[in-house]
């Protein structure tokens, strides 16, 4: 009777393993499904982009998959926190390839990170959407590494020519964070660009990050009457600049000028009044009347409680742009055919406007340039 | 001219919340010889109190000021009960109650960021009325007026109470001998706890004012601001409230000129050091010597 027991009590256990087994095995038979992974920070330096990013990517998600009906591809996003961290991202790249099998990679935040970890993706030729990275040599890695977000190499002689044409800006004041790879990157954006179209240099000054005093700076700056204020900055400290620079009596007809940084509702939110006529060249309008934004907009707001951000319509997008190339190419297993389709994707209508890859696999959109108008980003010049 | 006047006006300024932070910090060290290193905590509490009560209490500044400074002179009197009052009859209590006071800031700033977040939050638009006055191209703010008025308002205040009051008088007593002043039946615990809520309301009540004017608060604003706080009473004299406020006017002018005439706050800290340590080479006991709490 023992005996008996025992033996039932192995069956049982062998039983209940190989159920588990073949539960957890893929199930190649299964409705098309494809999985991204989407390496966000959500913790660390970063986390306050990172969270922006998750809303408009299962934003995404949820449209795609409930219009996708009964037969179509389904998407399935798996998120996983970078930390703000290369070694983190590496993680999470090796886990999504190996483990996840997913079809491709949306992230990782920041460019930091993608510069380490798109290479384990390039070797193992799993394609990588950027989707918030804007440094140099990002998408030069490898040919698997595309991003839908402009650099500031693109958007600031834009905003550059912009300005100079329409408000005959002669004379500038730099302002920049010297103590951080973007805002560094976009100070050495503009001052190539300022010299390019012969626009004077008065002074170059500088910050470091979680300053919360800017008026020693904007005191000098002041003294220099400049014709604009240019500046490379974080949201955060973007803010203070603006509202202390009007404090301390800069007029509002030196208008300050801003970057991707800068294209934040948090700027307007925080800076108040002051915020206006700031002019910031960015990759996303968020009052562009596309019907695809404007769609965007309302449906963000109402799920989140707050309008998105240029993080939340590029991961949108990136989402987006993802789900044609996996329908294009077919099959979510095969990445080397995924990767050929973003090659071929052609006016996608996005938030972003047209979308394109340049044949470098950076994004085709038009850079914009915005200005601050009854507390909300418009085009400039319009 | 403009330039260096408005410079000298924001120097004068940030000095002031400086000097402020300082006076209180070196209080509680002037009467028990104790760096309260959760100082710094009790300053963004203070700050983050005044923003909960106008944004969530609905409370308008005027009222949300003195709750929340009160608040962080409360928390002053937690900070001596469970920090340093335990640690006291110890042999080892100098050192033991600046550990105490480190784990006391730990606690405190987590709390803040388990109420708050990470990120900086801003007082609501309109919290304080926006007056600007332009004199002669110097440019003055009415919150700025505010600001070194409290700040003017309560240095007298304080000076005026160690100088005339009976418990001021007490303070000093014990900040000169805690045996005597024991023996002449002044009640030894309870100065020691009032200095601690007189010292934490000051601080908070810098926070206040701090994050008013910067209109950005977070959890970890009182680092950057702790260490400067230490300069200023090192400068001014360890335990000197003249000096402090001396020293603190004397960092924020410092700073402020650095990051004007090299056009970078990166020199800024380094400058305000470098001149700390020549003074401490030329006047080791600070500015304005020891032992002045005791004179007031």
């Amino acid at each position: 009777m023992s005996k008996n027991k025992g033996l039932f009590r192995v069956s049982v256990a062998s039983l209940a393993l190989m159920a588990l087994t073949a539960w957890g095995l893929p199930q190649a038979a299964e409705a098309a499904e494809a999985k991204i992974g989407c390496a966000f920070s959500m913790t660390g330096g970063a986390a306050a982009y990172g969270a922006t990013q998750k809303n408009g990517a299962s934003l995404a998600m949820e449209q795609i998959n409930a219009a996708a009906g009964a037969g179509g591809l389904k998407l399935k996003l798996l998120f996983e926190d970078d930390a703000s961290t290369p070694q983190q991202g590496i993680n999470v790249f090796q886990k999504f390839i190996n483990a996840d099998k997913v079809s491709m990679i949306i992230g990782p935040t920041l460019s930091n990170t993608a510069q380490v970890a798109d290479r384990i993706a390039q070797q193992s030729k799993t394609p990588v959407l950027a989707i918030s990275n804007t440094a140099q040599g990002i998408t030069e890695i490898g040919d698997y590494i595309f991003r839908d977000s402009l650099t500031e190499g693109v958007v600031i002689p834009n905003t550059i020519k912009a300005i100079k044409a329409k408000l005959g800006i002669k004379k500038v004041a730099l302002l920049y964070g010297n103590d951080d790879a973007f805002t560094k990157a976009g100070y050495q954006a503009f001052k190539a660009a300022l010299a390019e179209s012969g626009i004077q240099i008065l002074s170059e000054l500088s910050f470091a990050k979680g300053d919360r005093d800017f008026s020693p700076q904007l005191t000098q700056i002041k003294g220099m009457a400049p014709d604009a204020i240019i500046c490379s900055a974080l949201v955060e400290e973007a803010s203070g600049i603006v509202s202390q620079a009007r404090q301390l009596g800069i007029a509002q007809n030196v208008p300050i000028v801003g970057g991707n940084g800068f294209n934040s509702p948090a700027l307007i939110k925080n800076a108040g009044a002051a915020a206006e006529g700031v002019i910031v060249g960015a990759a996303w309008n968020a009052s562009s009347p596309l019907p695809v934004n404007k769609k965007f907009v309302e449906d963000y707001t109402k799920k989140f409680g707050t309008p998105p951000d240029q993080f939340a319509a590029q991961a949108f997008a990136g989402v987006h742009i993802a789900y044609q190339a996996i329908k294009k190419a077919g099959d979510p297993n095969n990445r080397a055919a995924i990767r050929e389709a973003l090659t071929q994707i052609k006016d996608l209508d996005t938030v972003l406007g047209p979308f394109y890859f340049t044949p470098g696999r950076d994004a085709g959109s038009q850079p914009v340039v915005q200005v601050v108008k009854d507390g909300k980003f418009v085009i400039f010049g319009m | 001219m403009n330039v260096l006047g408005q410079q000298l006006v924001n120097g004068l300024f940030i000095g002031g919340v400086y000097a402020l932070f300082a006076v209180g910090y070196t209080l509680v060290f002037g009467v028990l010889d104790i760096l309260n290193l959760a100082h710094a905590a009790v300053f963004t509490l203070g700050g983050l109190m005044a923003l909960w009560l106008v944004q969530n209490a609905g409370l308008t500044i005027w009222t949300a000021f003195p709750l929340a400074v009160l608040f962080a002179g409360l928390l002053g009197l937690v900070l001596d009960q469970v920090a340093f009052k335990p640690l006291r009859r110890r042999p080892d209590t100098y050192f033991s109650g600046l550990i105490s006071s480190i784990a006391m800031a730990i606690i405190f700033e987590s709390l803040a960021m388990g109420v708050f977040g990470a990120h900086n939050s801003r007082f609501p638009a309109g919290t304080v009325p926006v007056v600007i006055w332009r004199l002669g191209g110097i440019t003055i703010t009415l919150l700025q007026v505010e600001i070194l008025a409290a700040v003017v308002l309560m240095m007298v205040a304080l000076t005026q109470l160690l100088k005339r009051a009976r418990v001021g008088k007490a303070i000093r007593a014990v900040a000169e001998n805690q045996h005597a002043a024991r023996l002449l039946g002044i009640n030894v615990d309870g100065i020691i706890a009032f200095t601690f809520f007189l010292s934490s309301a000051l601080g908070g009540a810098a926070g206040i004012l701090f994050g008013l004017y910067f209109d950005a608060l977070s959890p970890d604003m009182g680092r950057p601001i702790e260490l400067k706080g230490l300069a200023v009473i090192v400068l001014g004299g360890m335990g000197s409230v003249p000096g402090a406020i001396l020293g603190g006017l004397a960092f924020g002018l410092s700073e402020v000129l650095t990051v004007a005439i090299s056009g970078t706050s990166n020199l800024r800290d380094a400058v305000a050091f470098t001149l700390l340590f020549g003074i401490m080479l030329v006047r080791p006991s600070g500015l304005l010597g020891r032992g002045r709490l005791r004179e007031a």
